[in-house]
């Protein structure tokens, strides 16, 4: 599948209608799905007939491109009920069969939960922002136990020098600008251009 | 919830020794949904598997002749691949609950999804 074709698909999966600001849901633009999701396939060969976990799912944009490549399974993980409906349905519409559900809350999960059950870890994490230091970081934590190969994530480029990346095993992929259109009251922009580092951690 | 998400979820609740033991589950009601068959997928998997608890499942889940040992040279058998295909990713469980066999927490599987969300006090 072209990377066109894969984002023109993505368009038309439904996200959030009532975003849930303390759990930070701001959906993932089909651009940057399609682009992180087509370079994981095409550079690393990391999701046909993978096992895929998505954390912090919501709609599941991810889940559905992985999908689309051919993944073995994608298992998206979400808190928020109201979101896993959504990417039911939206799961429905697409006729996918090869993704499933899981409601957790990946920051209670143990240290050791799910360790190297999935081949690849995708994810477009809170980032921490909203009253949530660390979040993202959280969901690093998780991520990195629960992949076998390797982890693909976002994180606000404005975040990279207090993180904790510089200990870490990453390689920078690419750094993408997301185009977040006016999404909560508080938003006074029509749109804003958000900055992103797209990260590959790659296990031992 | 597909029988390999089944496979690998654990229960995480307090006081839980071994959080990686399978979770018992009821179901009230199955569905079979088609999934394009990769065997090199599903040969791939099968190390993966806590293998008992996958023929445990199938049989409550749904009627499925899968025998209680894994078959040697199973990579090469496609009809054996071909219905562990079947119950790890086309048995769909939509309704039932999950029960954790130590602490005996029930977890809803509803609409398909199961709820592994555990109170502040279970945490």
């Amino acid at each position: 599948m072209k990377l066109k074709e894969l984002e023109s698909c993505l368009q038309q999966v439904d996200v959030f209608e009532e975003p849930k600001i303390l759990l930070e849901q701001y959906p993932t633009s089909p651009h940057i799905a399609a682009c992180m999701l087509y370079t994981i396939q095409s550079t690393f060969d990391d999701i046909g007939g993978k096992l895929v976990a998505d954390l912090g799912c919501g709609c599941g944009v991810l889940s559905i491109g992985a999908a689309m490549l051919d993944a073995g399974l994608c298992v998206g993980f979400d808190i928020d009920s109201d979101a896993l409906n959504i990417f039911k349905r939206n799961a429905e519409e697409f006729e996918i069969s090869n993704v499933d559900l899981v409601q957790c809350d990946m920051c209670s999960l143990d240290a050791d939960a799910y360790a190297k059950k999935f081949d690849t870890v995708i994810m477009n994490p809170p980032f921490g922002t909203k009253h949530n230091p660390g979040m993202d970081m959280k969901f690093l934590r998780a991520a990195l136990t629960m992949a076998k190969t390797s982890v693909y994530s976002l994180h606000k480029t404005s975040t990279r020098e207090n993180s904790k990346f510089k200990t870490s095993i990453f390689t920078f992929v690419s750094e993408l600008r997301y185009d977040l259109p006016a999404s909560y009251k508080f938003h006074k922009k029509k749109s804003v251009d958000i900055q992103v580092d797209f990260l590959r951690f790659a296990k031992a | 919830m597909k029988l390999l998400t089944h496979n690998m979820l654990t229960s995480h609740v307090k006081g839980v020794i071994k959080g990686f033991c399978i979770l018992f589950f009821q179901a009230t009601e199955v569905k079979v949904n088609e999934v394009e068959f990769n065997p090199e997928f599903v040969s791939r998997m099968i190390p993966k598997l806590e293998w008992c608890a996958l023929v445990q499942a199938a049989e409550l889940g749904h009627r499925q002749d899968l025998p209680g040992e894994l078959v040697p040279d199973y990579e090469k058998n496609e009809e054996f691949l071909k219905k562990v295909h079947r119950v790890l990713l086309e048995v769909e469980v939509i309704e039932g609950c999950l029960q954790c066999p130590e602490s005996g927490r029930e977890f809803p599987i509803s609409r398909g999804i199961p709820n592994m969300l555990l109170n502040e006090d279970e945490v």
